[in-house]
């Protein structure tokens, strides 16, 4: 997989300033501005994997929604191929070309459909099956890409393993021919011993029919072994973007430091020989995100300059961004 | 760690060592098979019918539909002959005259109910009022399925403002008195409905055309909550926002992905709704509210049963016992059924 | 004698479906002070076992056999009386979920009290006292603050800390730890990490650490079991587990997972097909019909665990394999002969 940001190539995807706020009521009569994404702004090549990390709170799911348009975002502008998403027509683009992969195998599948009508959906909404005939073809064709054998296209759901359904999930994503998927949190409901499967699975599907990934995952070890790029996002912003052996290496911004460095190493010497960069204290609400810098109330190097100005988003090396003022 | 204790005691058997060549994929196939392909619907049946209760209630509810829709075809009596002399017989008597005739050598079908004061047999009679009960249960079911589903899935689907006012709607329809509209209903549309060219409504009688519309103004609100909250639930499932992210319409949605997984709440609220329905419609023929006579309904029968209620206590009884054996039959059913769609009894 | 002796113990849950052999026939100890994992996937069996342990099992699961005995003590077939009187006290559990142990309507404090006042005969000043102090033993800042906050105005590591304090309120002599951390953030899983492994050294208490994540076993436990289909695939030492794996499972999970050390994106070796169906144990090796180098032995007969070093168990075939040479059928004085010489191997070297 190249890792170096082949400029030739164009962008499937590109989204500028997207912000996403959601209005929630915190009391009687009262309602506070849920801001789940605050400003993201980034762009996804052809055939490239960005891997999108973060824990829980950091609005990465919701920036994947956004960009599908599952949520009209508040403010902001996404390209997809070139075109921007607003009218009926891009949106019918965007539906046929962009698809999505969920993580939860069990409700990603609805339990009362059989396995050959989920993987048509895509089909059926779009008209893209002349005759019955046709669709049955494009059925058992799906289902052989992921390794399942058509006679199982009569079964249900729920007679499969996590890592089966995961797999319909996935021939179900590919039937409307797309070039852009989001993969949200594709195998974290999986056993070890069968994520490596589907992981293999998504990158030989991607090298056969070109196409382009939105990886959003909390665990590092997985991203970074499939993405090109990885995004770090902290409380609705992008903190870091890089390639993932630079971001592995060189993790500029200190949110990126600890995370990289709190993950757990399967490897008993090198794990007691580690030293953890310990974070103080838990990650802020999102409906009470701290002043300029959210990372601020638990950054080793923060000061005042933090809690007035909001760092900006900005390329420091080639291809490497960040956004902290005490680099 | 002690070795001792935990190494464990050979094997009694001997191993050749051809056993320890590698397995081929159809030997390690062999070991992973699938199991049964069952749907959910096969499944619930085969836990409906393992429950006793259920099944002895459907097979009532079977039986009754039959008796009354089949018998009187073949019945010797017909429910609207009156017959002076034979008047407040007890099951299995016969009156004079009848006596008389059987002594000359005429088959007489016996009075298995007896009679009632106007010397109608009152087996059919009452076999006729069964089939207005179950009339009435039949159509208030397609009444309160079909409005029910989709007041409760348009509310529970849009959400929002358009879910409010609906819920709203139906929290007023829930707080009216139905008994009441009923009389209301049946002061203002008596004159209409006896004037009325159509012949099926001047046979049903302003009383059960009352009810009919009573039933549809009403009764689909249990339903249409119940919905509602089950579409709340799915709405959040991810399989709906999948179709929602491909674009695929609300009505294609709500049709192919929340009501199939309605089907088990759709299917107990009916079952419970029928008795209640078959309940009130009894009720108010009591009353006198309902069917218009010769027709009998088996609350109007008990009606008329009250005042020779000492001496003759089987025109109470009959009636009476049928309108609880129905009533009985739907509501365990209903218990039953609900026992086997429960999802959390799934393994 | 180690403080936990495990031998052969067997649960089943008897559904409507049939007999789920949850845990067929494992064997452990634990000694003093020692962290002890047991890593496994869904349905491997880990967690079951540690419910055995402290007798919490729903209904319709019970042991059908075996025996485990804490200091010398039987737990198997005793009364209720005797495993409440070692249940908190002296053998403490957390779980995965916080939310469900913690009582919504009650606050932190008067939960803490509680426990305390529950095994220990403090008056109520006494117990207010001592959870104040194990709530700062455990890292929560503002300890009195806290005390009067319910669980729902917590943040899911602090909810974690309460959950261990509440569990060491007697100093039990062994935590077990169900997923700990698996429903937390990977940032919070260390801080909560390195307070067990502070809170261990400081009490000298035993943990039986239960997870599926190998990250979290590497950086925490000295021996670890590896556990597949309710039986113990291996157990040894953390380096000879890691380094040394004696099991295709072992081998295959060390495969397939993605290090995030490593550059070179080379192709994860995934373990082929499914988990095995606990309903329907097949009669050989539960792993065999995944295995890319079972034998026909395998899908046969069920392995022994067979000692392949000091510490090292293994229930494998592939041991006995390399360890004779097939010229002739095995007789069982053969496999016997074949572990008593890895016995003889470990007893030269010498062990405690």
């Amino acid at each position: 997989m190249s890792e170096a940001n082949n400029s030739k190539l164009p962008n499937v995807l590109e989204v500028k300033d997207l912000k996403q706020y959601f209005s929630v009521t915190t009391g009687f009569l009262k309602s506070t501005l849920l801001k789940a994404v605050d400003g993201v702004s980034f762009s996804i090549q052809e055939g490239e994997t960005l891997g999108l990390v973060g824990e829980s709170g950091c609005g990465k799911t919701t920036v994947g929604r956004s960009i599908l348009r599952l949520y009209k975002p508040t403010s902001g502008e996404v390209y997809f191929k070139g075109i921007k998403i607003g009218d009926q027509a891009s949106l019918d683009l965007l539906h046929k070309k962009a698809q999505l992969v969920f993580q939860d195998p069990y409700s990603s599948l609805n339990p009362r459909m059989t396995v050959g009508d989920i993987v048509a959906e895509p089909i059926d909404v779009h008209h893209l099956a002349a005759n019955k005939k046709e669709r049955n073809e494009r059925i058992n064709e799906l289902l052989a890409m992921v390794g399942l054998s058509s006679e199982q296209a009569t079964r249900y759901a729920h007679e499969f393993s996590g890592g089966q359904r995961q797999r319909i999930g996935i021939a179900r994503a590919l039937a409307s021919k797309p070039e852009f998927i989001v993969c949200d949190e594709p195998v974290s409901a999986l056993d070890v011993s069968i994520q490596a499967q589907v992981i293999n699975m998504l990158e030989d599907l991607q090298h056969q029919l070109g196409l382009t990934y939105l990886f959003i995952a909390h665990d590092l070890s997985v991203v970074k072994h499939i993405s090109n790029r990885i995004a770090v996002m902290y409380l609705g912003r992008m903190v870091e973007l890089a390639s993932s052996t630079e971001l592995h290496h060189h993790p500029l911004h200190p949110y990126t430091i600890s995370l990289l460095s709190a993950v757990p190493i399967p490897d008993p010497k090198k794990a007691h020989a580690a030293k953890r960069i310990m974070l103080e204290g838990d990650v802020p609400s999102p409906l009470k995100v701290p002043s300029g810098c959210s990372f601020r109330t638990r950054c080793p190097r923060a000061t005042e300059l933090c809690a007035q100005v909001t760092p900006e988003f900005r390329e420091e090396a080639p291809g490497h961004f960040v956004a902290c003022h005490h680099l | 760690m002690q070795n001792n204790e935990v190494f464990k005691n050979p094997l009694s058997l001997q191993l050749d060592p051809k056993l320890f060549e590698p397995a081929t994929t159809q030997e390690k196939a062999q070991q992973v098979i699938m199991r049964d392909s069952v749907s959910f619907g096969r499944d619930a049946l085969r836990r409906l019918l393992k429950n006793k209760i259920a099944v002895i209630c459907m097979a009532v509810i079977l039986l009754i539909a039959l008796i009354a829709f089949l018998v009187p075809e073949f019945y010797p009596y017909s429910y609207t002959k009156q017959d002076v002399t034979a008047k407040n017989l007890l099951p299995f008597q016969y009156s004079q005259k009848e006596m008389a005739k059987i002594e000359k050598g005429e088959k007489l079908f016996p009075h298995i109910m007896g009679t009632d004061s106007l010397g109608r047999d009152y087996a059919i009679r009452v076999i006729y009022g069964t089939r207005i009960s179950l009339l009435v249960g039949i159509v208030a079911a397609v009444i309160v399925v079909v409005i029910g589903i989709i007041y409760g899935s348009i509310s529970g689907y849009f959400g929002g403002r358009v879910d409010m006012i609906m819920m709203r709607i139906v929290d007023i329809i829930y707080a009216l008195p139905d008994v009441l509209i009923v009389i209301l209903l049946y002061v203002v549309i008596k004159d209409v409905v006896s004037q009325s060219k159509n012949d099926l409504i001047v046979r049903l009688g302003a009383g059960m055309v009352s009810i009919f519309l009573v039933f549809g103004l009403l009764y689909w609100v249990s339903m249409a909550r119940q919905v509602r909250g089950q579409i709340l639930s799915i709405k959040e499932q991810e399989f709906v926002l999948y179709s929602q992210a491909i674009g695929a319409s609300p009505a294609r949605i709500i049709r192919k992905h929340m009501i199939p997984n309605c089907i088990s709440v759709i299917i107990i609220t009916a079952a419970m709704q029928i008795p209640s329905a078959i309940f009130t419609e009894s009720f108010l023929s009591f009353l006198g509210l309902g069917v218009s006579i010769p027709m009998p309904s088996l609350g109007s029968l008990a009606s008329e049963a009250r005042s020779g209620l000492v001496s003759f206590p089987h025109l109470l009884v009959f009636p009476a016992l049928s309108i609880f054996l129905i009533v009985l039959s739907f509501n365990l059913l209903g218990n039953g059924l609900r026992d086997a769609f429960d999802p959390k009894l799934r393994s | 004698m180690a403080m936990l002796e495990v031998k052969d113990l067997h649960t089943s849950f008897f559904t409507t479906s049939g007999e789920v052999r949850a845990v067929g026939g494992i064997s452990f100890n634990l000694d003093e002070g020692k962290v002890l994992g047991i890593v496994g996937e869904s349905g491997s069996g880990k967690s079951v076992s540690a419910y055995s342990v402290m007798q919490i099992l729903t209904h319709p699961g019970r042991i059908t056999s075996g025996s485990i005995r804490f200091r010398g003590q039987e737990l198997v077939g005793s009364s209720e009386e005797t495993m409440r009187s070692i249940r908190g006290n002296k053998i403490s559990i957390i779980f995965q979920d916080p939310m469900t142990c913690l009582n919504p309507t009650f606050t932190i404090g008067n939960q803490l009290i509680e426990a305390i006042r529950l095994h220990t005969n403090r008056n109520r000043r006494e117990a207010k006292e001592r959870a104040i102090e194990m709530l700062g033993l455990v890292g929560i800042n503002e300890p009195k603050k806290r005390m009067k906050q319910y669980a729902y105005e917590l943040s899911g590591g602090m909810r974690q800390r309460v959950m261990i304090a509440m569990a060491l309120v007697c100093e039990p002599d062994i935590l077990i730890a169900d997923e700990p951390t698996t429903a937390l953030d990977v940032t919070i899983q260390a801080q909560i990490l390195e307070l067990m492994s502070e809170l261990q050294k400081k009490l000298g208490m035993a943990i039986i650490m239960i997870t599926h994540d190998l990250g979290v076993i590497a950086g925490l436990c000295d021996e670890v079991i590896v556990m597949y289909g309710g039986k113990v695939a291996e157990r040894g030492t953390a380096e000879q587990i890691f380094y040394n794996p004696k099991h295709e499972y072992t081998k295959g999970l060390m495969r397939s997972i993605p290090n995030i050390d490593n550059d070179e994106k080379e192709r994860l070796v995934p373990i082929e097909g499914a988990p095995v169906d606990m309903l329907n144990l097949p009669k050989g090796c539960a792993f065999a019909p995944r295995c890319d180098k079972a034998m026909k032995v395998c899908l046969e007969q069920q392995p022994e665990e067979y000692w392949v070093a000091e510490d090292h168990l293994s229930a494998c075939w592939m041991n006995v394999k390399e360890a004779t040479v097939l010229d002739g059928p095995l007789t069982k004085e053969d496999i016997g002969k074949i572990g008593r010489d890895f016995q003889e191997k470990g007893e030269e070297k010498g062990h405690e």
